[in-house]
């Protein structure tokens, strides 16, 4: 999987610019984000662009077409079929977190949420009186047996082949019992207008990232299953500046980090750290697994070590 | 209390059973007011149920953590309420037993009003109302929302027709006496009476159909409310993950019920003047019915809160002694007493069974028992197995907004106008089943 990532790193460093451009400047591959923001700048101004044969070309910005994404109906069927073979898990190594929180901002930023709004949580956690409290960052965990998905009464959020849990926003009654479910308060709600509505209105709704956010419904970690289908590690794991996400495929039994981009035996990580997951006496059977909090690479320098936050 | 209990019923006759019972169907200016009121007050509120379409449930006190709030605590308390129709009506009647006779209808008009209003709350809460039809087409049979939309639609149509069945002998009549009402109303009578006129072998069958139907609501009543407590305890929150949730519910939703029906027969028994059908017996034996069903329902609350209080399990802690005395304490507390535990000591005495002190005690308990729907429903969001960080101020409490109030109020001012318009249009009280009772004879005209 090290070697095979090395190999395809080219190839991503093309696809997370997002951008592939022709001799007439037209831009065939540009992602629609993008495309909503460059909208919205002033004309006149250039962008720095990688062509297919690696040369830096400055094109205007009002050259710049967005591209025609995959209608609705078909990014909904992919999105709930989920990628054939894969089996998504992540490992957060709790002894290397120290709340730097990068991981919050780029999902913020990858799902339009606002910043009180969470897909990923960094907690600050203590589980008794006297042990010692430590940083807990918290996705959805995307049970194997999810308590979520049993309650929804259109089957709006389900899990798909590859493990992911996902949540079609187009279909979502706003009904909440799965936000009442997850043990994990993983869930969020888009209580009023979502953060910048009107700007990317005429996007069309990606299920494999929740973007637009969508007034009324429910929102939640997706594993970034928009990057995974391009072959990227998910947004929060490859933001981390500390090494502390692991993420991969448990039938390839791999999992690379999202820092160093080294690439381990899932198995064996989790055996040789006693990993475990969390709140695993409730049966849900998480895909998020954590190793311990021990040898750690710094300080807890947290502000809370009162009772009232502790639950 | 020893006099000689004055022998009213001796003086009733057919004629003066259906004068009393139809007078206040077409003479009644306090009722109108009335309506006018209810619909006034709908209308106002309309406009904060407008607010809330148009900017989001932002507009609530409901956030990430408090998710479910009023709304969902009314929604209980409506299906509870609404469970007092099949108490009365089916169980009781099933029994033979013979005092119920002149409040079924009244229980079974609270009943199809709360039940109904129940479904509406539920859409009030959505936050995509304009998607209500998905759980038609994308149903999922897995959710217990899909059983609850099931059995609440159900028993609407059970109640309504335990309304209108038992009615048509009473409406065969108002077809005739009732010669001064409106067109439509005329119309109404005349096709819900399905040209009745009292044949053995139309009362025969009649009666057939109504018990049938009373056998059927049973388990559907006892469904209602339970499926609407497995939407809590379906999940693995503290303070809901319990498995005694259904039965408490059900216990809980007689005492609600018969609380509400005592007040709404009060109420008939001064507004219409009808002190001749509604008698003080029936207050008696329902402040004895409402003993019984609160000495179980107080059971229930042991069970509930005494043995994960012993245990207090990691979790169950912190909501528990939130409840007994933290923030929820007064709530709580009140909602045991008020609704529970003094009515008891109360009710047991015959002097507090007259109609007015009863009627007090009933109005105490409606409050607590909705009270206790709002702790049942609103400290357990608050207390999720992982800590509530990096959230506003605001995501952190639950108080709800000026919107939710008066959107609550709108809920409640359609159930009492249901009730109101049902009682205006349709006779409060059993005109033949009176008669029947009283062994009078009768005759009625094609």
């Amino acid at each position: 999987m090290k070697e095979e990532t090395s190999n395809n790193s080219r190839r991503k460093f093309l696809k997370s610019v997002g951008l592939s451009v022709g001799a007439a400047g037209v831009v065939s591959g540009f992602s629609l984000l993008g495309a909503a923001k460059a909208a919205a700048q002033e004309p006149g101004e250039t962008v720095n662009l990688l062509t297919q044969d690696g040369q830096l070309v400055k094109v205007d910005k009002n050259q710049l077409r967005p591209t025609v994404s995959e209608p609705l109906t078909e990014l909904q069927k992919r999105g709930r079929e989920g990628i054939a073979g894969k089996s998504f898990v992540m490992v957060i190594d709790l002894s290397k977190c120290r709340n730097a929180r990068k991981c919050m901002d780029a999902c913020q930023n990858h799902h339009q949420l606002r910043t009180d709004q969470h897909h990923i949580n960094v907690l600050q956690m203590q589980d008794a009186e006297h042990t010692a409290p430590y940083f807990m960052p918290k996705p959805c965990q995307h049970c194997d047996n999810p308590p979520c998905t049993k309650v929804c009464p259109v089957d709006a959020t389900f899990k798909r082949q590859d493990g992911i849990v996902l949540i079609d926003n187009e279909r979502c009654i706003g009904c909440r019992f799965c936000i009442a479910a997850c043990p994990y308060s993983a869930r969020i709600f888009q209580w009023t207008e979502p953060k910048d509505a009107e700007k990317y209105k005429n996007l069309t709704y990606n299920i494999e990232s929740n973007v637009p956010q969508k007034k009324g419904t429910v929102s939640k970690c997706l594993f970034s299953a928009d990057r995974l289908r391009e072959d990227k590690l998910p947004s929060c794991v490859s933001s981390c500046p500390n090494g502390v996400y692991y993420f991969g495929d448990r039938n390839e039994d791999a999992v690379t980090n999202g820092t160093s981009g080294e690439t381990v035996r899932f198995t064996k990580l989790i055996k040789e750290n006693a990993g475990y997951t969390l709140m695993e006496e409730l049966g849900t059977k998480p895909r998020v697994y954590y190793l311990p909090p021990k040898n750690r690479a710094f300080e807890f320098n947290g502000d809370l070590l009162n009772e009232e936050n502790l639950h | 209390m020893n006099d000689l209990p004055e022998q009213k019923e001796t003086t009733l006759s057919f004629e003066k059973i259906k004068e009393d019972i139809l007078r206040p169907m077409q003479n009644h200016k306090g009722l109108e007011l009335w309506i006018v009121f209810l619909i006034t007050v709908i209308g106002v509120c309309a406009w904060a149920y407008y607010v809330q379409l148009r900017d989001g449930l932002g507009v609530t006190g409901m956030r990430d953590y408090v998710s479910w709030g009023l709304y969902i605590a009314n929604f209980v308390f409506f299906v509870a309420v609404s469970l007092v129709g099949m108490l009365i009506s089916s169980i009781l009647g099933l029994l033979r037993i013979n005092w119920i006779t002149p409040i079924s209808r009244i229980a079974e008009i609270i009943a199809v009003a709360f039940v109904a209003v129940a479904g509406l709350v539920i859409v009030l809460d959505m936050g995509r109302p304009d998607r209500v039809l998905n759980v038609l087409i994308h149903g999922r049979f897995q959710s217990p929302i899909l059983w609850d939309v099931t059995v609440i639609t159900t028993y609407l149509v059970i109640s309504l027709l335990l309304l209108i069945l038992p009615m048509i002998p009473d409406l065969a009549i108002c077809k005739n006496e009732l010669k001064k009402t409106s067109p439509v109303l005329k119309k109404l009578y005349n096709i819900l009476s399905f040209g009745y006129i009292n044949t053995p072998s139309q009362h025969k069958h009649l009666h057939k159909m109504i018990r049938t139907l009373m056998v059927l609501i049973v388990p559907v009543g006892l469904a209602i409310h339970t499926v609407t407590s497995w939407l809590f305890a379906a999940t693995l929150r503290n303070g809901w993950d319990t498995t005694i949730f259904g039965p408490y519910f059900v216990a809980g939703a007689f005492v609600a019920g018969s609380a509400a029906l005592i007040v709404a027969m009060y109420f008939f028994r001064v507004s219409y003047k009808l002190q001749d059908y509604i008698t003080d017996v029936q207050f008696d034996k329902m402040g004895k019915l409402m003993v019984a069903v609160c000495l179980v329902y107080l059971y229930f609350n042991l069970n509930e809160f005494l043995v994960p209080g012993y245990k207090m399990k990691t979790g169950d802690d912190i909501h528990l002694k939130e409840l007994f005395t933290g923030n929820w304490a007064i709530m709580f507390w009140s909602s045991q007493l008020f609704g529970n535990v003094i009515p008891i000591m109360l009710l047991v005495t015959k002097k507090f069974r007259k109609p007015l002190p009863i009627m007090i005690i009933s109005l105490f308990i409606i409050a607590a028992a909705w009270i206790k729907r709002y702790v049942i429903v609103i400290p357990t969001m608050l207390h999720p197995h992982l800590p509530i960080q990096n959230v506003p101020e605001n995501f952190v409490h639950y108080y709800p907004s000026a919107i939710e109030i008066s959107v609550t109020v709108l809920s409640f001012a359609l159930a009492l106008l249901i009730i109101t318009v049902l009682a205006k249009i349709f006779p409060i009280i059993p005109i033949c089943e009176t008669a029947d009772n009283e062994g009078i004879d009768y005759k009625i005209e094609a």
